[in-house]
């Protein structure tokens, strides 16, 4: 098997017994970007000298005897919309196109202390407004999996990289299923922890209040390994949470005996496909022969997560997207009259369709006479959500959902069909409402490509979350699986 | 028809902490532009805010001093605007849940104390500064941006229209400003944008409930500027309805050089600003034991000082109003006052000769090189007979100017009082021979004859003969 489709831990081993240099795995990852890049299309940006470089330098620690840090020497590929000092940081969108940020995100910060090799930026919908990765200035990412699909969104590009071995894992943000949906139609594992667990320092907001950062990788043991790297208290983010480090690779037992878990039934009406109907049904199956107790679960609220969100994110996104105007940074349009013609054709000319969609859904539902009847009642809403989750939580250790509706789905099936492409969501989103924990694991197959099974927990959870994934994968093979390309 | 002026005042105090709200960047006025930043305050794509806690207690410590309520909870919400000084495309501020409310401040009128009340205080970030090409905006090609002061903090403390003409609107203002001053959360200069003031006014027939429609004023850069500004605005409205005509809402701008208000924006033009809880800030839960804390670090304010000087050194009211107006001068006054113990004596000295000077030279106290000692070690002279009261006058000019000791002062330039007998009797004796008509006039019952006869001596020494003796000599020989 080649470098590329190993997983952290087993790369670390190699890299500790000296079968492999870092040096020999980047170029082995980077040889597979050349291969597959032109179809898959993951990246915005490939940093090939820089990850060489840290490749060298993680050699050089290996050729002294030093110890090894887990994720030391591992090819690593970074959202788009994670600051990256002097690396473009486009966020996918022409307003960006040529954004260096001066400093670093407190993420890629950390990273780069464990020793990362860091092969790119990846591709993502424009500003992480979208479920396809269709809404990029950059050119769409394709599904590994099926080359005519979409790899989901908004991290597509991070997902599609881990899935295909443009990278051994890949961070992502998830704001209402960003990190989530993509990992499921990507056949990867991938986990929006907690807010505030992880830091949002330098990550270019979309939606401050739902925005998260979170790992994709190809099994769950690499993705406890990334959150023990990322997760922490940041005094750089006030939303971030001041509670104790964790070992999440401690939760990693094969064990559910006892577990109780709930099934949501709001989660599997209608639109649901029912090839994904089949597959987490067999997955509930699989655990409840494990020695969980499984029972359906009514979560009333679920149906206003949707129109929610759709007014939160965009409002708050209209508030952090104004301060791209041209003036001091980034795209400017040329040839102005004034000051306010130069603001109109930057924004005009710089932003894609769906985000000046969701820049005039935010301006218009927080304007003066509407901010009560939307802003203020998504938010009452909001809580009135997040109250039902916990209560299903002092009966449930965690609920099971599919990750998305469907399976992934056509490229183009949906870009002029924004309702039927927010309805894609529709099962994450809740999750982002009530800020808690969830995981998306493969748990099943279909010509279209992969689907995910979605693991929510109570806040800060992410533990048991590991627990049950873990157990899931040990007693199944879709971790196992690589796309043909 | 008499008309009844209604005013309220919301003034923008930045506050003196060493760093900006929302990140670590210093606040130091002047500096090359550009120069206090950082991806914070330049608003870059990513960054976040983080509160400085010292601005949460400079806050509070101005409402505790203004007698207002502190907020259990607060929060911090956007106020959303395009505009180039600000980079985020938002100014972080406090909507619906100020930091402090319902305070109030006493100023006193010749018809007696008039408290007016404060609405509320709420933080918030300062704005950069635009730099016009031809000093104008509507006349340049460009303006150039200077985010030095973006995020500097700021309070701003809005009164409720309980004034009723400039004059009680500039004394509200001298008194927040001393309190600000005293409880040293800001330097409060107007000139250096430190303290900013707007007013609201309208008028309304005398006896009418309902007020009148209010101009907003904008651009009152001194004390001076708001009584005149409003003055003027009073004065434009009252005219207005007179004619027949209407008060239309609308920001005026002071213009400084004609002496005019001017329209700025109507009401339809106003922005509308979007206000939301801002989310990257947690909303701020304030322990009362932390106000307790910080309502016990409060030093003496100028009402309470003023009240002790009275009591304490006997002094007028007129004095000890004047003396605790900042805290600096009344600190100067006591530790003079500890070093030479005669209150009024000192009182007098420093509202007279020294305030004196410092209003010809347009001189702060904190620029002038005479200290409370310089003062004592003088009034000792005095006290002991060594240099006149005429003589001390000379020595104090020269103290304030040259920061030397007054003993150095005396002793190179031959002040020394003369209080020798035999160094008199001859001068005296000569001023006597020269005088006969005035020695008549005072045989004759002119008692002012007599100081004739001393100032003579006195010219003649110089002013250093000690008038006492001097006094004395004439009446041993008349």
């Amino acid at each position: 098997m080649s470098l590329y489709n190993l997983t952290i831990h087993e790369l670390h081993d190699k890299l500790v017994k000296k079968e492999i240099s870092s040096v020999e795995l980047t170029k082995d990852v980077l040889a597979r970007v050349k291969q597959v890049e032109e179809k898959v299309h993951s990246y915005v940006t490939l940093t090939e000298d820089l990850a060489l470089e840290q490749a060298a330098a993680v050699d050089k620690k290996i050729a002294a005897g030093e110890e090894l840090g887990v994720l030391e020497g591992i090819p690593v590929a970074i959202k788009d919309n994670m600051c990256t000092k002097n690396i473009t940081t486009t966020c996918s969108s022409k307003i960006l196109a040529n954004f260096k940020p001066p400093y670093n995100s407190t993420i890629v910060e950390k990273l780069h202390d464990k020793g990362m090799v860091m092969i790119g930026k990846t591709n993502m919908d424009e500003f992480a407004m979208g479920s396809s990765c269709e809404t990029s200035y950059f050119g769409t990412t394709r599904n590994p999996w099926n080359l005519n699909n979409v790899p989901g969104g908004s991290s597509g590009g991070s997902a599609a990289s881990v899935a295909c071995g443009e990278a051994i894992y890949s961070l992502g943000s998830d704001t209402g299923g960003s990190i989530r949906q993509p990992a499921a139609f990507c056949g990867v594992v991938g986990l929006k922890p907690t807010y505030g667990r992880v830091s949002r320092y330098g990550l270019v907001a979309f939606a401050s209040s739902l925005d998260q950062i979170g790992p994709f990788t190809k099994d769950v043991r690499d993705n406890a390994l990334v959150m023990n790297a990322i997760a922490g208290y940041d005094k750089r983010d006030s939303t971030s949470l001041n509670v104790a480090q964790e070992d999440y690779t401690k939760s990693l037992v094969n064990d559910v005996k006892g577990l109780k878990i709930g099934i949501p039934k709001e989660y599997f009406v209608e639109g649901i496909q029912l090839e994904v109907r089949e597959s987490i049904n067999k997955g509930i199956k699989l655990l409840e022969s494990l020695g969980a107790h499984c029972e359906e679960v009514s979560l009333p609220h679920t149906e206003y997560a949707l129109p929610v969100y759709y007014i939160i994110a965009p409002c708050e996104a209209s508030s952090n997207l104004a301060r791209y105007d041209g003036v001091r940074y980034g795209f400017s349009a040329e040839e102005a009259a004034d000051l306010i013609d130069s603001y109109k054709k930057s924004r005009s000319q710089g932003f894609g369709a769906e985000v000046k969609r969701r820049i005039m859904i935010g301006t218009y539902a927080l304007s003066s006479g509407y901010y009560d009847a939307y802003y203020l009642k998504a938010q009452k809403v909001r809580t009135l959500i997040k109250n039902e989750f916990e209560q299903a939580f002092q009966k449930y250790d965690v609920l099971i959902t599919p990750t998305a509706p469907t399976a992934p789905f056509g490229l183009g099936a949906k870009t002029g069909d924004p309702l039927s492409m927010y309805m894609s969501d529709i099962c994450t989103i809740p999750v982002n409402i009530a800020g808690i924990p969830a995981i998306s694991l493969p748990c099943g197959h279909t010509a279209e490509g992969p689907i995910g099974m979605q693991i929510i927990g109570k806040s800060l959870s992410e533990s048991t979350l590991f627990k049950v994934a873990y157990t899931f994968e040990q007693n199944t093979d879709f971790h196992k699986q690589r796309p043909s390309l | 028809m008499s008309y009844e002026i209604v005013i309220g005042l919301e003034v923008h105090v930045e506050l003196g902490t060493k760093s900006k709200i929302f990140c670590g960047c210093s606040t130091e006025f002047g500096g090359d532009p550009n120069t206090h930043v950082c991806p914070i305050c330049l608003g870059m794509p990513g960054v976040l805010p983080v509160l400085n806690k010292t601005v949460l207690e400079y806050g509070m410590k101005a409402g505790l001093a203004l007698n207002c309520q502190i907020a259990e909870f607060s929060k911090f919400d956007r106020k959303n605007y395009f505009y180039p000084d600000l980079p985020k495309a938002y100014q972080i501020s406090q909507y619906d849940l100020p930091l402090c409310a319902d305070g109030h401040i006493d100023i006193h009128l010749e018809e007696g104390t008039k408290r007016i009340g404060i609405t509320r205080i709420h933080m918030e970030e300062d704005a950069g500064k635009l730099l016009h090409g031809e000093g104008s905006v509507d006349f340049s090609d460009y303006s150039l941006v200077d985010l030095n002061r973006t995020g500097v903090p700021l309070i701003e403390i809005v009164s409720e229209p309980d004034i009723r003409s400039p004059l009680e609107a500039r004394l509200y203002l001298e008194k927040l400003k001393s309190i600000l001053q005293y409880i040293g959360i800001s330097d409060c200069k107007m000139q250096e944008g430190s303290l900013r003031c707007d007013g609201n006014i309208s008028v309304r027939p005398r006896g009418q409930k309902e007020f009148g429609t209010k101009t907003e004023l904008k651009n009152m850069n001194s004390f001076k500027a708001l009584e005149k500004a409003l003055e003027y605005e009073a004065k434009r409205q009252v005219e207005l309805l007179e004619d027949g005509g209407q008060v239309i809402q609308e920001t005026r701008r002071w213009d400084e050089a004609k002496g005019v208000t001017v329209a700025m924006r109507s009401k339809e033009e106003a922005h509308d600003y979007r206000y939301f809880p801002d989310p990257d800030l947690v909303p701020l839960e304030i322990e009362r034991a932390w106000v307790e804390e910080v309502k016990k670090s409060l030093p003496e304010l100028p009402e309470e000082k003023k009240n002790r000087f009275v009591e304490q050194y006997g002094l007028p009211e007129y004095d000890a109003d004047i003396l605790t107006s900042s805290r600096s001068l009344a600190d100067f006054y006591e530790e003079t006052v500890k070093g030479f113990n005669n209150p009024k004596l000192v009182s007098n000295w420093i509202m007279g000769e020294m305030m004196r000077i410092m209003n010809e030279e347009g001189k702060e106290l904190t620029e002038i090189s005479l200290t409370p000692i310089h003062i004592i070690e003088m009034l000792t002279l005095l006290d002991k007979g060594v240099i006149s009261g005429k003589i001390a006058k000379t020595v104090f000019e020269e103290m304030f100017h040259t920061g030397k000791k007054a003993e150095v002062i005396v002793a190179e330039k031959g002040l020394t009082q003369i209080s020798d007998e035999s160094a008199l009797i001859s001068i005296v004796e000569e001023v006597m021979a020269k005088n006969t008509k005035s020695i008549e006039d005072y045989k004759n019952g002119k008692d002012k004859a007599l100081g004739a006869l001393v100032g003579q001596v006195m010219k003649a020494t110089k002013g250093r003969a000690n008038p006492e003796m001097v006094n004395k000599l004439i009446k041993e020989r008349i």
